[in-house]
């Protein structure tokens, strides 16, 4: 079970209060986690990552565990206690805008 | 007695506004979405109740909306806007070629008959149509593919096609426009497109008669008439009788004719509105006073229309998805502003109320007669 934390308004759109928890199989990834948010929340499809590129929203950034993995590439490991459910992953609009 | 619902879209979220069919007292409901902005809603002419909207932010891109009971819940609907084959370059502000890239979506025009079929207009210039309610969406290409595409360039807003017209009295006929292409038109369903540019002049292109380049802000008709066609361009009011073919100008004893919106009175195909801004470099009203300019001459000859208005210190601007009519008997008319106002006339201009002061911009105004 992976923890992950999503912005304000994806967790509007997505009708979800504060975390939400995803089954991924396998090996666990940025891809394997996302490619899990968006089955199981249909709604955020394209809000997280460009269909066209399948890059990160350039306004976004992935953290865990104290650490800035929005570079990391998708198909990497996340950290173990992200994968062990311990931390959550945590997708974060940027503080831009004023 | 009729009634009347007014989906306004603004920088923060969509609001929907109900009256009876005196339009004095209101209930506002809102915001959905708050934080979203929403550049464009409308319902479905054949299912009032049906009303799409696109919603977008900067963080994380375009979604869209549908709602199925008039307004009151939302179901997300498809956002995957994905250019037919490889989408090739138009031109840049520069002059150099810039791959066509999608940023959003600007405006949504259901059929007339038919609640799941939608066209949707976006940026970079782009029409699509879905025949599912919003859930897939297919670009009608030949529009972008047109021999002129590759010299199509963004106006200041973008390169957004903002106006999709359906001809009632023949839906294979459709117009659309772009800033800055221009407009075009096609009379099979999309499948082929012209371009309806000839007798518009622009003096800031180089060739200010050429076939693309104009930005073309917004045209409108009146449906009984879909042939007579009004336009507000960057500067110039036009018309034209003959679906396009030729634009002449009608701009006439306005003060000035830069401006964004243009629309028909619902019962006289003559008559028609204009919010003139002060200029392309100051996006104001004239003097600080807010007029709506009304012709009932189809052009040429207008009047300001004034009462209830702000007259003094007012510099909002009033962007080009933001007037609408209704077709009540007495019609009404309706727009809002970038101060967050959005007025109504219950009297086709003689006089104006603000339904709302202090809403976030306004981007949309879109009227139902319910």
């Amino acid at each position: 079970m992976i923890r992950v934390e999503l912005p304000f308004h994806l967790r509007k759109l997505a009708n979800v209060d504060q975390e939400v928890t995803v089954d991924v199989a396998g090996v666990v990834t940025q891809r394997a986690i996302i490619d899990a948010i968006e089955a199981r929340y249909p709604m955020l499809r394209g809000t997280i990552r460009d269909y066209a590129t399948d890059r990160r929203k350039p306004f976004l950034r992935f953290f865990a565990c104290e650490e800035d993995l929005s570079f990391e590439q998708p198909d990497s490991p996340v950290p173990a206690p992200v994968a062990a459910g311990a931390e959550p992953f945590m997708i974060v609009g940027a503080l831009s805008g004023g | 007695m009729s009634r009347v619902r007014v989906l306004v879209g603004t920088r923060k979220g969509a609001f929907i506004l109900t009256a009876d069919g005196k339009r004095e007292n209101w209930s506002v409901d809102g915001p959905f979405f708050g934080g979203w902005q929403f550049y464009h809603l409308k319902g479905s002419p054949a299912d009032p109740n049906r009303i799409y909207a696109s919603q977008s932010n900067d963080w994380f891109g375009q979604t869209m909306q549908r709602s199925s009971d008039g307004g009151t819940t939302w179901e997300t609907i498809g956002n995957k806007f994905t250019y037919d084959g490889v989408p090739g370059t138009h031109q840049w502000y520069d002059g150099t070629p810039h791959p066509w890239e999608f940023k959003r979506v600007w405006h949504l025009e259901p059929s007339l008959t038919d609640p799941d079929t939608v066209y949707a207009g976006i940026e970079d210039a782009a029409i699509f149509k879905s025949i599912d309610g919003g859930q897939n969406w297919t670009e009608l290409s030949a529009l972008r593919t047109h021999s002129t595409g590759s010299k199509w360039t963004p106006g200041a807003g973008g390169m957004c096609l903002h106006t999709i017209l359906i001809d009632p009295k023949n839906h294979q006929r459709m117009f659309v426009a772009i800033s800055a292409a221009g407009a075009f038109r096609t009379d099979d369903g999309g499948s082929t497109w012209k371009t309806i540019t000839k007798g518009l002049y622009s003096k800031y292109m180089p060739n200010p008669t050429a076939e693309v380049g104009h930005c073309v802000h917004r045209i409108a008709f009146h449906p009984s008439k879909p042939d007579t066609l009004f336009m507000q361009k960057h500067w110039d009011v036009m018309r034209s009788d003959n679906a396009g073919d030729l634009w002449t100008k009608v701009s006439g004893n306005l003060p000035t004719d830069f401006g964004f919106v243009i629309d028909v009175h619902a019962h006289e195909p003559e008559t028609v509105f204009i919010v003139p801004i002060k200029s392309d470099a100051e996006h104001y009203p004239l003097d600080g006073r807010l007029q709506v300019f009304r012709s009932r001459t189809g052009g040429n000859e207008w009047e300001p229309l004034t009462k209830g208005l702000p007259q003094k210190d007012c510099y909002v601007n009033v962007l080009r998805e933001a007037m609408d009519v209704d077709s009540l008997d007495q019609c009404g008319v309706y727009f809002g502003t970038t101060g967050g106002q959005v007025y109504v006339s219950a009297d086709a201009g003689d006089s104006w109320t603000a339904i709302v002061h202090d809403l976030p911009p306004v981007v949309s105004v879109e009227v139902q007669t319910l």
